[in-house]
């Protein structure tokens, strides 16, 4: 399948980066913590057991450190389709501030910081950063996510 | 679980205790499920291999995890997570298992914080790092009470 050489133009970069998500808050259920916190094989009993976790200097259940993933982000809105539709994650850069905590609720905001194209062995790939940032009821910033997808 | 570890007992160059991960098709379907990540080239052989791949694949994310494992297991409960970063240079296949492994590349300060930044990564049996990344940890000091 041949792709084309080039899909980005300087007007369209300049347009998405910036672009904001609408905010989405999602309720952190200590189920869905546990749920996690087994199917990634983490047996940490402060990811995993309340009761063992009131006991903990946290004072009750939290949450891995990439649970933040489960939770529902809206992608930021750009003013163009990009017609690549198959999407490869190539990583995340994460920074914490305080744990995600059960019965927190979590608002989670989007924005491009980067979108750029390339040419390579899968043919013209676009690649684009997002940053997330995630903030709890008290308005506190818990952790902000930096995450690229390719495109392609 | 291990021993808590404390900032005077760490020194660069130290390795942390390694971790293995054997991934099964199951538990991409368990992390797809726990994640809400249903795209199908983590479960559906027929979709992966028409997207060109050799069949289904390691959701990014859960190697992610399991390296946010390899640091919060050996912080222990007074130790914080303060970063974890990863890339995906290639892909990761179940039925294969994976080593979780780090080693501390810095022993510092920031004001009253007491920081260690590791080199973490996951290894295959064949010695390849598809899954490079950095975490940085405020560890406890013996000293505090």
């Amino acid at each position: 399948m041949t792709t084309p050489d080039s899909f980005l133009t300087e007007t369209m970069i300049s347009e998405a980066i910036g672009s904001e998500s609408s905010p989405v808050t999602s309720k952190i259920e200590a189920g869905a913590i546990i749920r996690f916190a087994e199917a990634i094989g983490d047996t940490n009993s402060i990811f995993n057991d309340e009761i063992m976790a009131r006991k903990s200097r946290y004072g009750g259940l939290i949450a891995p450190p990439t649970f933040l993933r489960s939770i529902k982000t809206i992608p930021p809105e750009i003013p163009f389709e990009i017609p690549f539709h198959r999407i490869l994650d190539a990583g995340s850069s994460w920074e914490y501030f305080h744990p995600v905590r059960a019965n927190d609720a979590i608002t989670a905001i989007g924005k491009v910081i980067d979108i750029n194209e390339r040419n390579g062995r899968l043919g013209l790939m676009v690649f684009m950063t997002t940053e997330i940032s995630y903030t709890n009821q008290f308005n506190e910033l818990i952790a902000t996510q930096v995450n690229t997808t390719i495109r392609y | 679980m291990s021993v808590q570890v404390y900032w005077e007992d760490v020194s660069e160059g130290m390795e942390l205790p390694s971790l293995v991960n054997e991934t099964t098709t199951r538990q991409l379907v368990q992390y797809a499920g726990a994640s809400g990540d249903f795209y199908e080239i983590h479960y559906d052989k027929d979709f992966a291999t028409n997207t060109g791949l050799p069949g289904v694949i390691i959701h990014g994310a859960l190697k992610n995890a399991f390296l946010g494992y390899l640091m919060t297991d050996w912080a222990g409960e007074l130790g914080w997570l303060r970063k974890l970063s990863c890339q995906y240079r290639g892909m990761d296949y179940p039925g294969i298992p994976l080593t979780a492994k780090g080693v501390i590349t810095r022993k510092y300060q920031d004001g009253e914080a007491l920081l260690v930044d590791c080199d973490i990564m996951l290894e295959n049996p064949e010695g390849e790092i598809n899954t490079p990344g950095t975490a940085t940890v405020e560890l406890p000091s013996r000293n505090n009470f």
